[in-house]
């Protein structure tokens, strides 16, 4: 499935966030969205998902997603892991689990997809009883990811993942998306971590005040100058 | 103090039936406010027209089980228009519009049945016989004492399972957590809060049969001191907390039972004053609710 992103424009009040924004994610693709703070990379998310006010057109496949609610969205078959991981403290690992079952569009045995997820993320299982707010940074990192894999869905799009973690669990989350990009999803990753996003993205996209500056590819990530230029340009 | 020595076990038995009936109100207040951030002044108004509807089935001569449904289908009916009429289209406002709406609500549904039933109100006799007392173990207690406290156990005890082991309920706790999360996971905003004013609405409707058969004549303003009483209590037990709400709505009741119980006639006026100064000072010394015991902090 295919995440097509067309002249997207979001915004608020008076403040125009994303400008004329177009681009696409095919299924076994990342795709980086970075830029500096306040360039667009949290609104282009908000808008695919139905969150923030947005015109022009968000399709996968058939279906046009724009002015729809968020959880029609979500039922689409596109998943948000938001910045901050918003898990639900107070419920249990697997609860939080559950509920990333709410947006499934098969009727399939769920034990199937944790265990799908489980494989993945080792961690998740071993805390599965446990209270959601007593994992670290890190695990509950891990538990948003896999939370929203078990709604099965074709896109998934990634708000600062590795915000505030270890070096290690970085590297944890990285090779997590590597695999899950090998299972077909499509995958729309901001982030702050310009190179490493540049090194496992199929192609990055650079934004600035709303807009594409510069498209950047693999090859692109050990080129200090370029990413610096991209930057401020 | 000598008003406080009185207290005899019949008092205590009233007491508990009434802690019982405030419980379910606070759940009923409680629900709602948990996905919508709302506090409902009209509750009290549902609970009315439910009472209302068991007067007019006494006085058609329906027979009790007849004005019981028709009870629950006001009820119901009255709070899922509620829902979509009033809390439907306002839910983008911002919660002083809410709050102002649900006072509106409340006055309209007390005028129409000033109108309707006029200020002296109807009786209930149908469900009066429930009044009358069993001796259990030398003690007088009323039977609608026994039904209150069973009928709210069993009414707790199937919420908490609803709440606890199906998908419904995990969709419906995690709303009431963080409700814009759990619709971008795919939770139905509409459904979920459907679920929680129906549920609000059948409490609402056990309530009325429980309080009309504890005081038969149905008045427009009928459980209005009830609902001030209970939305005291929930404050005092912890408003974003369903189990310390029930918990307040229970003790406010209790207490409000036993005072008015033990406090002699003549001083029987005072019995909202005793408790509103008591509802004061837990809140200096606990504002979070006296049975709030979370902790906010998490580990990062």
């Amino acid at each position: 499935m295919t995440l097509v992103v067309d002249k997207l424009d979001v915004r608020y009040g008076g403040v125009h966030a994303v400008r004329d924004l177009s681009f696409e994610v095919r299924g076994g693709e990342i795709v980086g969205l970075i830029g500096a703070n306040g360039a667009g990379k949290s609104s282009t998310l908000h808008a695919i998902m139905g969150l923030a006010p947005a015109s022009g057109s968000v399709r996968t496949g058939d279906a046009e997603l724009v002015g729809r609610r968020p959880e029609d969205v979500a039922r689409s078959g596109i998943a948000l892991v938001p910045e901050g991981r918003r898990i639900f403290a107070e419920l249990t690992v697997e609860e939080n689990l559950r509920l990333g079952l709410a947006a499934r569009r098969s009727r399939g045995d769920a034990k199937k997809l944790f265990a799908g997820v489980y494989e993945l993320f080792p961690i998740v299982n071993e805390f599965r009883a446990r209270q959601a707010g007593a994992l670290s940074g890190g695990q509950q990192q891990q538990l948003a990811i896999a939370r929203a894999l078990v709604a099965e869905p074709d896109v998934l799009l990634l708000d600062e993942p590795s915000l505030g973690l270890a070096p290690t669990v970085v590297d944890v989350v990285f090779e997590a998306l590597a695999a899950i990009r090998e299972r077909g999803l499509a995958v729309l990753l901001v982030e702050q971590r310009a190179q490493r996003t540049v090194a496992a993205a199929d192609r990055c996209h650079v934004l600035a005040n709303g807009e594409v500056r510069l498209t950047l590819g693999p090859q692109d990530a050990d080129d200090t100058d370029k990413l610096v230029a991209a930057y401020f340009s | 103090m000598i008003a406080v020595l009185n207290i005899d076990w019949q008092t205590l038995a009233d007491g508990l039936a009434l802690g019982a009936v405030y419980a379910l109100m606070a759940v009923g207040i409680g629900l709602v406010f948990g996905v919508l951030r709302l506090v409902n002044f009209a509750y009290g108004q549902l609970v009315m027209a439910g009472a209302f509807a068991l007067a007019l089935a006494s006085q058609w001569g329906w027979p009790l089980w007849a004005g019981i449904a028709l009870c629950f289908a006001v009820v119901i009916v009255l709070s899922m228009l509620m829902d979509r009429l009033v809390f439907r289209p306002l839910r983008g406002q911002s919660p002083a519009v809410m709050l102002v709406a649900t006072f509106a609500v409340a006055f309209l549904l007390q005028s129409v049945a000033l109108v309707w039933f006029g200020a002296l109100g109807k009786i209930a006799s149908s469900v009066a016989y429930l009044n009358r007392p069993v001796t259990i173990s030398g003690v007088d207690v009323r039977k609608i004492t026994i039904v209150a406290v069973v009928v709210a156990a069993v009414c707790l005890l199937l919420l908490h399972l609803l709440l606890t082991r199906t998908e419904i309920g995990l969709h419906m706790r995690a709303s009431s957590m963080d409700f814009s999360t759990a619709r971008m996971l795919g939770v139905r905003a509409n459904r979920v809060i459907g679920v929680a004013v129906l549920l609000s609405g059948l409490l609402a409707a056990v309530v009325a049969v429980m309080l009309t058969v504890q005081s038969p004549l149905v008045t427009p303003d009928f459980a209005l001191r009830d609902t001030i009483i209970v939305l005291a209590g929930v404050v005092v037990g912890g408003l974003n907390r369903p189990i310390a709400a029930t918990l307040g709505g229970f003790l406010i009741g209790f207490s409000s039972g036993v005072l008015g119980g033990a406090l002699p006639t003549n001083q029987s006026q005072y019995l909202p004053t005793f408790l509103f100064v008591a509802v004061i000072l837990v809140l200096l010394v606990r504002p979070r609710g006296l049975f709030d015991w979370s902790r906010t902090v998490e580990r990062v």
